[in-house]
């Protein structure tokens, strides 16, 4: 008797739904991806109840690390062409006597990352092609009162955006003095609203916490 | 896939026309995709961070433009002052007698802390919100969205027996805390709340609750 032959089966698997599957999430992650900016310190911000989403124009984030150094970041405004960022560094290469070229400008304006090189070293950093030792010249912005750099960065941010409003993002355990030096800075130059940035987190309150 | 290899067996007939099975390996392609998606995720900022709002109260530089500080009722002010260790000191009223100051009670930011206690100051109004914002939800009352908020506001603006909060931090505080405590001014809806200068006088009391020498200490 014959046997019957059973056609076997060729050890392939059908990867079409997966990669359907995977195309999907791919373009969904694409489409809605906001690209984490890298900070020059790693920043854990404290939480809050606030729902409030952090604007992505007209803002100019300090940045307030673990250890005290303070760090800017100021965006270009809604549109492109405005070229705020380039505009501020002009404006503080003339208060600090340092010219930029145009090609450092635009290095400077291109990527709106945090900063946080004195102006002595600012020609030197955007010089700097490399990543790795870029980083070392973000030693943060001098602050103390002989050489207050933060003062004039804020100051020229709202000279050349008007509508700018000012974000500050501390880290949980940075010493409150040193958070509070950067608010009587930014109160000196008349900046009296602040957005703290903060990460949501949902506390629920009822009447049960109240004793009766 | 499967029935296009079927067709074309019985569509070719001869034996030795055995075709290669239109197979294409996608496995460098899930491979890659895979890379893909995993580079996407870790790099995407999903929660976008959220804000809080803060004014600070305008700073006079100039002598002349000095005005006299809004008058404050003794029997509603509560002063929170932050100290290190994540712990918070308040006390009631203010110091009449420097030489005599209030003791310092201490609590900290669980839910039992501060939070109870400014809730138990604070009924009246919190219980109007939650009133206002249950008649939202259940519909009690039709508003437009807009005008949810102002009117919050509105409520938190005519209330007069609720604590009013002044804020100070001492230096050994740290932001999280600064942030934790406007957190819970929000949370509770305290109407009257705002954040100042400590005085010599308080950081002297912080530090003799904490048993600290006050040489090691700077005046202010």
């Amino acid at each position: 008797m014959p046997k019957i032959k059973l056609p076997t089966k060729s050890p392939h698997i059908d990867m079409t739904p997966m990669v359907d599957l995977f195309s999907v999430v791919l373009t969904f992650l694409m489409l809605t991806a906001t690209m984490r900016q890298p900070e020059p310190a790693p920043v854990d911000t404290p939480n809050s109840v606030s729902e409030k989403p952090t604007p992505s124009v007209d803002i100019m984030t300090i940045l307030i690390s673990k250890d005290g150094k303070v760090f800017l970041n100021v965006d270009n405004g809604k549109d492109t062409l405005l070229n705020y960022r380039e505009k501020i560094l002009t404006e503080m290469g003339k208060q600090y006597n340092v010219d930029f070229t145009p090609a450092e400008l635009r290095e400077f304006g291109k990527n709106p990352s945090s900063i946080g090189v004195p102006m002595e070293k600012m020609k030197e950093f955007l010089d700097t092609k490399d990543a790795a030792s870029k980083k070392v010249f973000q030693t943060g912005i001098p602050l103390d009162s002989l050489n207050n750099q933060l003062a004039s960065w804020v100051l020229y941010c709202r000279q050349v955006n008007p509508l700018v409003n000012a974000c500050i993002k501390g880290d949980t355990k940075t010493e409150f003095p040193a958070v509070k030096k950067v608010l009587d800075i930014l109160q000196d130059k008349n900046v009296n609203r602040f957005d703290l940035i903060t990460n949501l987190e949902a506390v629920k309150i009822t009447e049960a916490n109240t004793p009766k | 896939m499967a029935e296009i290899i079927q067709e074309e067996q019985v569509k070719g007939g001869k034996k030795k026309a055995k075709k290669h099975a239109p197979h294409i390996d996608m496995t460098p392609m899930v491979d890659l995709m895979c890379l893909l998606i995993t580079f996407f995720m870790l790099t995407t900022a999903f929660s976008k961070p959220k804000i809080m709002e803060i004014i600070l109260p305008e700073k006079i530089k100039d002598k002349k433009d000095k005005q006299e500080p809004p008058k404050i009722a003794k029997s509603r002010t509560i002063n929170i002052i932050l100290g290190p260790d994540n712990k918070v000191y308040y006390y009631a009223g203010l110091v009449d007698d420097p030489k005599n100051p209030p003791i310092l009670q201490v609590t900290d930011f669980s839910p039992n802390g501060i939070r109870k206690l400014l809730l138990e100051r604070n009924t009246a109004l919190f219980r109007k919100i939650k009133q206002f914002n249950d008649d939202i939800t259940s519909g009690k009352v039709t508003m437009p969205h807009d005008s949810i908020q102002p009117a919050i506001r509105k409520l938190k603006n005519d209330d007069d027996t609720g604590p009013i909060v002044l804020i100070k931090a001492y230096k050994a505080a740290n932001y999280g805390n600064f942030v934790d405590i406007l957190d819970e001014m929000s949370i509770i809806g305290i109407a009257h709340y705002i954040f100042v200068d400590i005085n010599w006088i308080e950081e002297k009391m912080i530090e003799t609750t904490l048993g600290i020498t006050p040489a090691s200490s700077q005046k202010k």
